[in-house]
C-alpha cells in the first residue's frame, strides 16, 4: 500500500511550522496508523533526517497520549476511536493523509505533532479527587451506592484525557473534559461534601487556563474515545448555578 | 553480601503488626526535612508519592509520559482481587494467601505474600472512598468476579478499566498535593541513572524529554516504581515506552535483580499479524470467566471457526485441566495454547492463535448480559480486527504481558543499595515465579499506599543525622559525566540500521528461546546471539537528531541499549534453574504428560544476581516454607 503523508512539522514552541509531504511505501492495511508513522520514521532515519515527533504509549485506545488531526478530524476518520486504534485500511491506495497536531491556545505545539496539555492536570489538580488521606478509609460497604449511580458515574469517569474534546471544538473548549470528572465524582456519595467546590474550582481553573466557552455543538462527544455524553456538560451547567447559590 | 530479607518476629498472622509496632518514627517537625525522589507515577509511584507527601514529607515524582494519568497502570483491565468475602463463598485471607502462593509456585516468601492478602481488603475501602466506580450489584454493594487460579469470586472491577479507574484515583491524589505543594511533578522526564554516595542511594540523573536538557536532583531517598520490562521482546501489552532502564541502572550500581526471567506470557492477547507490528493488545482474562477456548481437532483445518461442528472442536484446557477449565492459570493455559499451535492446531492467517468462543454464554446468558459484562472489549476487539465476536470467536495468542522478576527487595521493599527502594512491577517480591490474575493491581497499589509509606521512616530515621550531600557532590558530576557520554556515543556511531530494527531482533531471540518454554541449548544460543546484538547495535545503529531537543529515536535508543544488557542476564537466569516451576517450563523438566516438573531440593530460592564489572554474580535467598508444605501444583 503506498500513499503521500503531509505532516506538520515545527522544530519547537517558537519555531514556524509547515506542512511536509512524504510519499511512503510499503505499508499493510493491518499497520495501524501510528505503525505506518513508525515505519515512516525509520525510512527518515535511514535517510539522515530527524524523526517526526508524536504522541503516543499504550496504543490500545486508554491512556489517552496519542492523538492528531488527520484529514481535519481529530483522532482520524472514524467516531469515538483514538489514532492509535485506527488501522490504515481505513484508508485507499494512493490516498494523500494530512496530519497536524492539536490545535489550540492552551495546548501550545511542543514538536512537530506534539502539543503540551498539562492545562488538563492543573484542572485536575483544582478538586477532581476526593480529598481524605490514605488510611482513614471505613469498610467499603458502608457506602451503598445504587447500580444506577454507580454506572452513570463510570459513563463519565471513562475520559482519557487526550484532549480531542478541545482541538475538535471551534471555540476550543475544555467543557467536556472538566464536567466529565467533575460528574464522576459528584454522583457518588463519596462526592458529595466538596460537590460544590470542586464544581467551582475545576470550573474556574478552567477559564483560567483561557479555553473557550462551550456553544453546544456537539461536535466534542462524535470524536470523544471514551464516548462521554455532552448531557455532562448541560449536568454541570444546570449545578453550577446551584453551586454559586448555594456554594 | 548476604542477602537479609528481614521477616520480622512472630506467626504469619502478626508479622506485619508487629513490624509496624517496632519501626522507628519520625515527628512531622522532621518529616518536612527530608525530601524523597519517587521514579514513576503508575499506581505504585503515584500511590507512594500522594501518601508520603500527606505524611509530611517533601517528594519529587517523575514520569516519562506527558502526564502521570498516563502511566501503564491505566492499561489493566479486569481488575483486583481482594479476600472479602463478601460472596460468602469461602473467601479469607488465608485462603488468598495459599492461592497466591500456589499460584506462584512456590517461589516467593510466605510473609510478604501473608502480607499481600492481609492488605487486600482496606485497600478495597480505600479506592471506594477515593471515588472509585466499582461495578456494583442492584442493592448498592460492591460486585465480583473470578479469575484465573481460584475458585472463589473475590475480583473487583470497574468496567473493563479497572486499571484506568485505580490509577485515575491515585493521580488524583498525586495532583491533590501538587496542589498542596508537597508534590513537584516531573512529567516528561526520565530518569537515566541513580547516583549511590557512601554506598547510600542519593539522587538520580533525569533528562527532559521535551528540551532534552540533562538534570542533576538530590534526595535522602530513591524511590523506584518504574513498572515491567516485558517490552525487552519488543511485541508485548506493555506500552511503547515502557522499559527497564532505572532499575538496570541502579543494578549496574549494585541493586541485586532477583528472577529476571520469570516472565509471564498471557494466554488471551490478539494475534500478531504483521512484521511491522509494534504491541500486542490484550483481551482481559475475565473473558474466560465465559468465553471457552477451543482449536479445530483436525491439523490445519481451513473451514471458517463457525461451520466447525462441536464434535471436532477441542476444548483442551477443559480437556486437560478438568476442575479449572478455562479458567487454568497464565502460565499454564500459554503453553497448553502453544502446545496446541506447535502441533499444527493454530488458526488464523498465520496460524498462531487459538479461538476464544462466546456462542454458548450467549446461548445461556443472552447477548444482553454478555454486553454488560464484556461491551467495552468486544468493541475494542471488532476496532482492532473489523471482526464482530458476538458472531464468531475471537482469535488470542499467547504475548508476553508481566515481570514477575524485578529488583530484589526486603521484607521493607529495600534494595541491596540502602536508601534505594523498588515498588510495584519493578520489583520481585510476592507472585513467585507466576503471578494470578488480578493480583498485579493490588501488590502495585499496597507497596505504595499501605507498606512503603510505613517503611521508608525506618530508613530515614537514620538520615536525619546523616550526613548531607548536594547536587554539587562529585558523585553527582561523575555520573552525569557518564550518561552524558552514553548519549554521545550512541548518536556518533551513525551506522546503517534504526533502533526499531535491532528491538525486532533481540525480541525474536527473546521469544524463541526464553518465553513460554526454554533449554538448555537454546539458552546459550540466545546468549551468544545478545552479545552479538550487542556489538552490532553499538556498530551500525542510527540514531538521527540531537541531544538538546525532543528526540524520540534517542530516547528508544537508550532504553533498547539497556534492553540488551537486561536480556543477557535474562538468558543466564533460565538457564541455572535446571527445573521447571510456575511461568519458567524448562523442557528438560516436565512429566511425561508434559506438566512442569519443580525441584525444591535444590532450587527453593530466589535467585538474587549482582553485577560485577560486566560479570553476574549469583546469589541466593533460600526459601522457607513453615506454614504451607509445598505440593505439587496441579489444576487437573
Ligand atoms: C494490558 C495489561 C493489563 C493488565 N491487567 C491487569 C489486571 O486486570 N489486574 C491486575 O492486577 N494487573 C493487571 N496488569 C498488570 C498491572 O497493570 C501492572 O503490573 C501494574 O499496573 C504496574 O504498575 P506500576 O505502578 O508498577 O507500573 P506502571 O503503571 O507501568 O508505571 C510505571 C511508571 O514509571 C514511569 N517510568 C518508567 N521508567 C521511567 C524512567 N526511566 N524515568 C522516569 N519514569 C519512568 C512511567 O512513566 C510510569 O509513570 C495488566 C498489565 C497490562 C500490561
Ligand atoms: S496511545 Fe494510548 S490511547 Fe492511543
Amino acid at each position: 500500500m503506498k500513499v503521500t503523508f503531509k505532516i506538520w512539522r515545527q522544530e519547537n514552541t517558537d519555531a514556524q511550522g509547515e506542512l511536509k509531504a512524504y510519499e511512503v511505501d510499503g505499508l499493510s492495511e493491518d499497520m495501524s496508523f501510528l505503525e505506518a508513522l513508525d515505519h515512516l520514521n525509520e525510512i527518515l532515519v535511514l535517510k539522515d533526517e530527524k524523526v517526526i515527533a508524536f504522541e503516543h504509549d499504550c496504543r490500545e485506545g486508554i491512556c489517552g497520549q496519542c492523538g492528531v488531526f488527520i484529514n481535519g478530524r481529530a483522532h482520524g476518520p472514524h467516531n469515538n476511536t483514538t489514532t492509535c486504534q485506527l488501522h490504515m485500511r481505513s484508508f485507499k491506495e494512493g490516498d494523500t493523509i494530512v496530519v497536524e497536531p492539536w490545535r489550540a491556545s492552551s495546548f501550545p505545539i511542543v514538536k512537530d505533532l506534539v502539543v503540551d496539555r498539562s492545562a488538563f492536570d492543573r484542572i485536575i489538580q483544582q478538586g477532581g479527587y476526593i480529598t481524605a488521606k490514605t488510611g482513614t478509609a471505613a469498610e467499603a460497604n458502608a457506602i451503598l451506592v445504587s447500580k444506577e449511580v454507580s454506572d452513570s458515574a463510570m459513563d463519565a469517569a471513562a475520559c482519557i484525557g487526550c484532549g480531542a474534546c478541545v482541538a475538535t471544538c471551534k471555540n476550543a473548549s475544555a467543557a467536556l473534559f472538566t464536567a466529565a470528572k467533575i460528574n464522576h465524582l459528584n454522583k457518588l456519595p463519596q462526592g458529595q461534601p466538596e460537590a460544590h467546590r470542586r464544581l467551582l474550582d475545576m470550573t474556574a481553573q478552567m477559564e483560567f487556563e483561557n479555553f473557550g466557552s462551550c456553544t453546544f455543538t456537539g461536535a466534542c462527544e462524535i470524536e470523544c474515545p471514551a464516548d462521554i455524553s455532552i448531557s455532562n456538560i448541560a449536568e454541570m451547567n444546570a449545578r453550577y448555578v446551584k453551586a454559586k447559590l448555594f456554594g | 553480601m548476604k542477602l537479609n530479607a528481614k521477616i520480622p518476629e512472630g506467626k504469619l498472622e502478626d508479622k506485619w503488626k508487629n513490624y509496624q509496632a517496632k519501626s522507628h518514627l519520625i515527628n512531622p517537625a522532621n518529616k518536612k526535612k527530608l525530601k524523597i525522589i519517587v521514579v514513576g507515577s503508575g499506581l505504585a509511584g503515584a500511590g507512594a508519592a500522594a501518601t508520603l507527601a500527606e505524611l509530611g514529607y517533601e517528594v519529587q515524582c517523575f514520569c516519562y509520559q506527558d502526564s502521570a494519568r498516563r502511566a501503564h497502570s491505566v492499561a489493566a483491565q479486569g481488575g483486583i482481587n481482594a479476600a472479602k468475602n463478601y460472596q460468602h463463598d469461602g473467601d479469607s485471607v488465608w485462603r488468598m494467601f495459599h492461592d497466591t502462593l500456589k499460584g506462584g509456585d512456590f517461589r516467593s516468601r510466605e510473609a510478604n505474600t501473608y502480607r499481600l492478602a492481609e492488605l487486600s481488603a482496606p485497600l478495597i475501602d480505600h479506592f471506594v472512598q477515593q471515588g472509585v466506580p466499582f461495578a456494583r450489584e442492584y442493592g448498592g454493594v460492591l460486585a465480583n468476579r473470578s479469575f484465573g487460579g481460584v475458585q472463589v469470586q473475590r475480583t473487583f472491577y470497574a468496567r473493563g478499566q479497572t486499571g484506568q479507574q485505580l490509577l485515575l484515583a491515585a493521580y488524583s491524589q498525586l495532583y491533590k498535593m501538587v496542589r498542596a505543594k508537597k508534590v513537584e511533578m516531573l512529567p516528561r522526564h526520565e530518569v537515566l541513572d541513580i547516583v549511590i554516595i557512601d554506598g547510600k542511594a542519593k539522587g538520580v540523573i533525569s533528562r527532559n524529554l521535551a528540551k532534552g536538557e540533562i538534570k542533576r536532583f538530590a534526595a535522602d531517598a530513591v524511590v523506584l516504581a518504574t513498572g515491567g520490562y516485558s517490552r525487552v521482546f519488543r511485541l508485548s501489552t506493555l506500552a511503547i515506552g515502557c522499559n527497564g532502564s532505572a532499575i538496570w541502572k541502579a543494578h549496574k550500581r549494585g541493586a541485586y535483580f532477583a528472577a529476571p526471567s520469570f516472565t509471564q506470557i498471557h494466554p488471551t492477547a490478539l494475534p500478531q499479524t504483521s512484521e511491522a507490528q509494534s504491541k500486542l493488545t490484550l483481551m482481559s482474562e475475565s473473558l474466560r470467566n465465559d468465553g471457552r477456548i477451543w482449536v479445530p481437532k483436525k491439523k490445519g483445518d481451513k473451514r471458517k471457526a463457525i461451520d466447525i461442528p462441536e464434535a471436532e472442536r477441542d476444548y483442551y484446557l477443559e480437556r486437560r485441566y478438568p476442575s479449572y477449565g478455562n479458567l487454568a492459570p497464565r502460565d499454564i493455559a500459554s503453553r497448553a495454547a502453544k502446545e496446541r499451535i506447535d502441533a499444527g492446531h493454530g488458526v488464523g492467517q498465520f496460524k498462531n492463535a487459538v479461538y476464544l468462543d462466546f456462542k454458548h454464554a450467549i446461548q445461556k446468558l443472552g447477548k444482553k448480559v454478555v454486553e454488560d459484562r464484556y461491551g467495552n472489549l468486544f468493541n475494542m476487539y471488532e476496532k482492532i480486527t473489523g471482526i464482530n465476536a458476538y458472531e464468531e470467536p475471537m482469535k488470542i495468542s499467547p504475548a508476553a504481558h508481566f515481570s514477575m522478576g524485578g529488583l530484589w527487595v526486603d521484607y521493607e521493599l529495600m534494595t541491596t543499595i540502602p536508601g534505594l527502594y523498588a515498588i510495584g512491577e519493578c520489583n520481585y517480591s510476592d507472585h513467585g515465579a507466576n503471578r494470578l490474575g488480578a493480583n498485579s493491581l493490588l501488590q502495585t497499589s499496597i507497596d505504595g499506599y499501605f507498606i512503603l509509606p510505613n517503611t521508608i521512616n525506618n530508613y530515614l530515621e537514620g538520615e536525619l543525622k546523616a550526613k548531607q550531600y548536594g547536587i554539587d557532590h562529585p558523585e553527582f558530576s561523575k555520573v552525569e559525566d557518564e550518561v552524558r557520554e552514553q548519549i554521545k556515543k550512541l548518536l556518533e556511531v551513525n551506522g546503517t540500521r534504526t533502533v526499531d530494527d535491532f528491538h525486532r531482533e533481540l525480541g525474536k531471540v527473546m521469544w524463541q528461546e526464553c518465553a513460554m518454554s526454554r533449554n538448555r541449548k537454546g539458552l546459550e544460543n540466545a546468549i551468544g546471539e545478545i552479545k552479538h546484538i550487542k556489538n552490532e547495535f553499538w556498530k551500525h545503529v542510527k540514531v538521527t537528531g540531537s541531544d538538546n531537543e525532543m528526540n524520540p529515536e534517542l530516547e528508544k535508543a537508550l532504553r533498547l541499549a539497556d534492553f540488551i544488557e537486561l536480556a543477557e542476564l535474562m538468558c543466564l537466569d533460565a538457564l541455572q534453574r535446571d527445573e521447571s516451576c510456575g511461568a519458567h517450563f524448562r523442557e528438560e523438566y516436565q512429566s511425561e504428560e508434559g506438566e512442569a516438573m519443580r525441584n525444591d531440593e535444590d532450587f527453593a530460592y530466589v535467585s538474587a544476581w549482582e553485577y560485577n564489572a560486566g560479570n553476574f554474580v549469583l546469589h541466593k535467598e533460600k526459601l522457607m516454607f513453615e506454614y504451607v508444605q509445598p505440593t505439587v501444583r496441579s489444576y487437573k
